[in-house]
């Protein structure tokens, strides 16, 4: 079905400009590719910010006492980490990268369904970004809050959380548009031929994606509004001192974030399902099982807020009830690491650097979710509750498991977009760099959580101080590796490779088109009449 | 979907079956956005009975009773002049659209009326008469400000909107068999409607 592609080379959508000139050509285009490209360097240059904040933290917690920073920075330090990492870089990181990117090829779709929406929610996201770092110049400086912005502190400290809250809420925005988009080219524009069942595993994990941000983003996006409501006018929703309940907003803050978890981990999963049957050279074990696991994750993932709250001052059988349903997310979770483990099995596996970052999804996100039902158990969360127990646990889901597959799919769809080839034998150290540095840095985190450091502080007792040098210096080997994979990335964009089309053998559309892709991605839209991994009949092809 | 449709809609620039099914995803979020609101309304209720029915002795259901018949009304006239456009009845389909702007209109005005009576009466936060209230009549008062505020401004929004339909008829852009944006303002407009059908009777008439 590719034959008329190489046959007749058409200008890709770097050279096609749509007659734009200078910025203009990227800020003012409606192609899918260019606003991937264009959420892709944002997104990295934001969480380069968030980085450096996190390393500003760990110097601080290299010694007891306040070396560096004074408490106050610290915890503005924290709460704008917490922010950029959260609402600039997880959320919307692979679904607006590589979902823009990918999506519509990989259903063998033009655009996406409502071009000009997808790029009005880029101008939403950086609209979002600028009022989050404004609050570095203007006002009194960064929220203090955490990125949770918990009532009443959040209503009545002086620093600048209106802003903050403010930015959130528009990136909430920005992220309702991107899944309603992705929803409807979903249902509307798939290659004829391409049922449900046939629809690559990386769509299905957005599309489970997508019904979280449209059902979950507009509650927090209330939520945050009555904090903003509150601040300027002192009326006291969740002020307990005028009548306000403060455990009600972390239940509406809850109900939305937690389900956010999932926007953040689902496309993760997505990324993962390609993959592990492309660099194994075999049909993806239990496709409908990891595809309605991920719409099970997405349902499982609206009933389980209160896991936050269990020391907040809930009834007993609510408690219960809660950390039961907790434990229910492990099951579809453990079906995907399960089916891919089997897909693996007796595949001819290629070791190539997308694979490795897959490898170190499961076995980092294998820790996070297990010490998931540590946190998840009543009983032992009550002893955990806030103490960096939590801090390395959602630092293995968030960073081991989403971070991890963002750079698997860089450089597995590096070569497609791009049309050129990175340094394999680099990328490979710094994928062990950044492996070996991730777990100095974070596993000392849940023994030092477990021996009872409380999260948030600037300042620690002496006996927690071996942990926490042995975490900073991993800090700093983590970083080197990331440095790594960036320096790789600007090389690799100046050398051409003319096996970008299709290196890796994988057999969803995307691998049928152009490196990089035209404009309409396809000459001739394509008819589907197998299932995306059929990797057994790959001769017959 | 069979798939002749589906390469129908690749074929064709225009796909009026996704613009309709994305206008609906976002009036969800809408409703939960409200639905949020909602949910606050009803705990804080539960937990101050008392206060939130001396709250709501404060409204005016007349004025309340008036905007529910016009905005019940000017819906009516969208989904007639939806009717009107698929018939090619140009002007009527307009005019139609005037009216529900002009019934936007007078809702506007009424709240104007109703919430500066109320400030000058200094129910408002930081006002005397709100000060002095208990703290469950207050929140009775944020809460309306807080709903009523963001229907509001959902009413404006909606009118801007059908203005800018209006103005697409008189260019042509709406025909009798592309009327897709018309329909979507239309049913953004019945979601403005919908929301103060909820509201009137919860702040208005609950007792």
């Amino acid at each position: 079905m590719d034959d008329n592609v190489t046959s007749k080379p058409q200008l890709n959508f770097f050279e096609d400009t749509g007659g734009r000139k200078g910025i203009f050509k990227w800020i003012l285009s409606t192609d899918h590719k260019r606003i991937g490209l264009l959420y892709f360097y944002s997104i990295i240059s934001f969480f380069m910010v968030g980085v450096a904040l996190g390393l500003l933290m760990r110097l601080e917690l290299l010694e007891p006492g306040g070396q560096y920073i004074d408490a106050n920075t610290y915890n503005s330090a924290f709460t704008l980490h917490g922010v950029i990492m959260i609402f600039l870089f997880i959320i919307p990181g692979i679904p607006a990268v590589f979902g823009n990117l990918i999506l519509p090829i990989i259903i063998g779709a033009k655009d996406v369904a409502f071009p000009r929406v997808n790029l009005l929610s880029w101008y939403l996201y950086v609209i979002g970004a600028f009022f989050a770092l404004s609050t570095l110049v203007f006002g009194d400086g960064p929220a203090d809050t955490g990125w949770t912005f918990y009532a009443p502190y959040s209503v009545n400290t002086s620093t600048n959380v209106s802003m903050s809250v403010l930015a959130a809420f528009i990136l909430g925005f920005s992220s309702i548009l991107t899944g309603l988009n992705f929803l409807v080219t979903m249902h509307r524009m798939r290659a004829p031929g391409m049922t449900w069942m046939r629809m690559p595993l990386f769509a299905w994990g957005l599309y489970a994606t997508a019904w979280i941000q449209l059902l979950a983003t507009p509650i927090v996006g209330i939520t945050l509004l009555m904090i903003v409501a509150e601040r300027f006018l002192g009326v006291g929703l969740f002020d307990p001192s005028l009548g306000g309940d403060p455990i009600l907003y972390q239940h509406m803050f809850w109900i939305y974030s937690h389900p956010a978890v999932y926007v953040m981990i689902l496309p993760a999963m997505g990324v993962i399902s390609e993959i592990i049957p492309t660099f194994s050279q075999r049909k993806i074990f239990g496709y409908k099982a990891i595809a309605f696991s991920s719409l099970f994750i997405a349902f499982v993932g609206y009933t389980v807020w209160g896991h936050h709250m269990f020391t907040s001052g809930m009834s007993g059988s609510a408690r219960i009830i809660f950390s039961i349903l907790t434990f229910i997310v492990a099951i579809p979770s453990a079906i995907k690491v399960f089916n891919w483990l089997a897909t693996m099995y007796g595949g001819s596996i290629d070791l190539k650097p997308a694979m490795l970052f897959a490898l170190g999804f499961i076995f980092l996100f294998l820790i996070g979710g297990l010490t998931g039902l540590v946190v998840g158990a009543l009983a032992t969360d009550v002893h955990l509750h806030d103490t960096y127990f939590v801090v390395g646990h959602f630092h293995y889901v968030m960073f081991g498991g989403t971070g991890f597959a963002f750079i698997a799919a860089l450089y597995y769809w590096f070569p497609k977009i791009y049309g050129k080839m990175y340094d394999v034998k680099q990328a490979t150290i710094a994928f062990w760099v950044m492996f070996t540095g991730f777990n100095i840095l974070y596993f000392p985190m849940l023994v030092v959580g477990i021996m009872g450091m409380p999260r948030r502080y600037y300042d620690y007792l002496p006996q927690f101080h071996v942990p926490n040098i042995i975490s900073t210096v991993g800090s700093w080997i983590l970083v080197t590796g990331l440095i790594m994979v960036i320096i790789n990335f600007f090389k690799a964009k100046k050398i051409s490779a003319e096996e970008a089309k299709n290196p890796w053998g994988g057999l969803t559309l995307e691998w049928t088109v152009q490196s990089p892709p035209t404009v309409l991605n396809f000459d001739e839209i394509p008819t589907v009449t197998s299932g995306p991994y059929e990797y057994q009949n790959k001769e017959e092809r | 979907m069979s798939s002749e449709a589906l390469q129908h809609a690749h074929d064709e620039h225009r796909d009026d079956a996704a613009s309709k099914l994305g206008m609906w995803l976002f009036l969800f979020t809408e409703l939960l956005l409200f639905g949020g609101l909602f949910l606050v309304y009803s705990i804080y209720r539960n937990m101050n009975m008392e206060d939130f029915h001396a709250g709501s002795a404060h409204l005016d259901i007349f004025i309340g009773a008036i905007n529910t018949i016009v905005l019940i009304t000017s819906s009516a006239t969208v989904a007639i002049s939806i009717t009107a456009i698929q018939k090619k009845h140009y002007r009527l389909a307009k005019g139609l659209l005037w009216f529900t702007i002009l019934a936007a209109g007078v809702f506007m005005v009424n709240k104007y009326f109703e919430w500066g009576h109320k400030f000058e009466i200094g129910l408002y936060p930081g006002g005397d008469m709100f000060e002095a209230m208990p703290g469950g009549e207050r929140l009775f008062f944020v809460l309306y400000y807080f709903m009523t505020g963001l229907h509001g401004l959902h009413v404006i929004i909606g009118a801007i909107i059908i203005g800018f339909v209006i103005k697409e008829i008189n260019q042509g852009k709406q025909t009798y068999d592309n009327f897709a944006f018309h329909e979507n303002a239309g049913l953004y407009w019945h979601l403005v409607d919908l929301i103060w059908i909820f509201l009137f009777p919860l702040m208005y008439l609950i007792i």
